[in-house]
């Protein structure tokens, strides 16, 4: 167990190796209940929501969840969230911001001043209230949707409904939220629940098939697709420009914090960008480690491990602009040796299409 | 080899010293129990054959997806033989932690070293404590 943001957490609860496959091939379970909860009621939620997060939120209708970053004035990355456009049982609409555990008391913190002239939002930070679960991998909505009144295979991908969420043999089940997300590459879907139901919906989910999946196979899963993780490839020193995450900036008629220096920093051509890198070696390139063309460092990898899927060392890094092209060799410092690597295309691992699931 | 004839450091390596021919020679090894706390290897780097070394200097590494972790020797020798097809057989480190995952062979040239480790019953309290 390890101190994660103040939560003690699992690293691996078999085998990081033996967690990534499980979850590749059949269901893995985890415990994302570290994950910050804050919820947004009222009339005007979705514009405070709206000149809070780089992209635009106001059009998402009722079920929609869409992937949005919270910066500074300077255009950093404050954190990167979800946010949820939900419709309860008698048709009223909240919101809800799913945040990094790291970041949860800073974006609390930057959130509460900027209530103060939004008179028609009601904020809560629900964290401790709800539990949530990810359900990962090819056989992962056949496993829920026995305890989830929502037809799961009818819900498009960066959906979410209010639901029952069932306990075991009928029992009569629990409000929740499910959703069609993750953090692995692979299908399957999110549960937030009251955190006293938490338990017997995790056990009933182990019985039924599901491996107990820890933090590390949760970072060799996420990095194998590429996404980004808050303090390794996104950080307040990061534009969203260099992190490739152009798709989650709407910067049109829009306002937000850090908007003018986004602007700018779409415009800077100059600015390193993030890569994927593969190793021939056996040893793994982790975050931190100089990237070389030759003699000259010409970045920095951020997060790096041994991928299970791929049988090999892989890395992300930002290097210079020059290196970035797919197919360009350079080295990488692992402690003191300089070893080889290719630069890559993003993601190392892209799930096969529903048909293709064995 | 069984674990209780065996003696460990804190750095968890084992030592199994025998007699040949006049010298005294220890195999070394790494212990069951960081083999559990590193899962899934994927490197080990050894010292090479010749090379003198001390009591608790770094001689090697092994990896796993979870950790990097230096390998410490631990007494002072030369080194006579390394198990190097090791890297391509890592299951047997795993597997069999206390044979056939041997590490090294170091000739000793002094036992002072082996005042310092542990038997293993001491070494099992120690990986009690650290396991909290």
């Amino acid at each position: 167990m390890v101190d994660f943001a103040g939560w003690s957490m699992p690293v691996q609860y078999s085998s990081i190796v033996a967690e990534h496959t499980a979850t590749r091939t059949g269901v893995g379970i985890f415990d994302i209940s570290h994950m910050g909860r804050l919820r947004f009621d009222g009339p005007a939620a979705a514009d405070f929501l709206d000149h809070l997060v780089t992209r635009s939120v106001k059009d998402q209708t009722p079920g929609q969840i869409r992937y949005a970053l919270v910066t500074n004035d300077q255009g950093g990355i404050l954190d990167d969230v979800l946010v949820y456009h939900m419709q309860d049982a008698a048709g009223g609409s909240y919101w809800l911001l799913v945040v990094n555990a790291s970041n949860r008391e800073k974006i609390v913190d930057w959130i509460l001043p900027r209530l103060v002239s939004a008179a028609d939002v009601r904020f809560t930070d629900a964290t401790t209230d709800w539990a949530m679960l990810a359900v990962q991998g090819p056989k992962a909505l056949d496993l829920v949707q026995p305890l989830v009144e929502a037809d799961l295979a009818a819900m498009k991908y960066y959906t979410g409904a209010e639901t029952r969420v069932g306990g075991e043999r009928g029992i009569a089940g629990h409000g929740g939220i499910v959703s069609r997300t993750g953090y692995t590459g692979e299908d399957g879907c999110e549960l937030i629940v009251g955190a006293a139901a938490a338990v017997s919906i995790w056990q009933t989910l182990v019985r039924g098939g599901a491996v107990p999946a820890g933090l590390g196979c949760r970072d060799t899963l996420r990095l194998e697709a590429a996404m980004p993780l808050y303090g390794h490839e996104l950080s307040e020193a990061i534009d969203p420009f260099a992190a490739g995450l152009d798709f989650a900036v709407d910067l049109e008629g829009r306002s937000f914090p850090g908007h003018a220096a986004l602007v700018r920093a779409k415009a800077d051509a100059a600015r390193p960008k993030r890569v994927g890198l593969e190793l021939a070696g056996p040893r793994l390139p982790r975050e931190g480690f100089g990237v070389f063309a030759g003699e000259r460092q010409i970045g920095r990898t951020t997060s790096g491990t041994f991928s299970p899927t791929l049988e090999k060392p892989i890395a992300m890094a930002y290097v210079e602009r020059e290196f970035a092209a797919p197919g360009t060799q350079v080295a990488i410092d692992i402690r003191g040796r300089q070893e080889p690597a290719t630069v890559v295309k993003l993601p190392f691992y892209r799930r096969g299409r529903k048909g293709n699931a064995p | 080899m069984k674990p209780d004839e065996l003696l460990f450091a804190k750095t968890h390596e084992w030592v199994h010293v025998t007699s040949e021919g006049g010298a005294k020679v220890a195999t070394i090894g790494v212990s069951a129990f960081a083999l559990e706390a590193l899962t899934d290897l994927v490197y080990i780097e050894l010292p090479k054959v010749g090379r003198a070394v001390k009591a608790g200097e770094a001689f090697g590494e092994i990896e796993s997806v979870k950790a990097v972790s230096d390998l410490y020797s631990p007494v002072e020798g030369e080194v006579i033989a390394a198990h190097d097809s090791l890297l391509d057989t890592l299951e047997k480190l795993s597997a069999d932690p206390y044979g056939e995952g041997w590490l090294a062979k170091i000739k000793l040239t002094s036992e002072h070293s082996l005042k310092d480790l542990m038997d293993f019953k001491a070494y099992q309290k120690q990986c009690a404590e650290e396991g909290h």
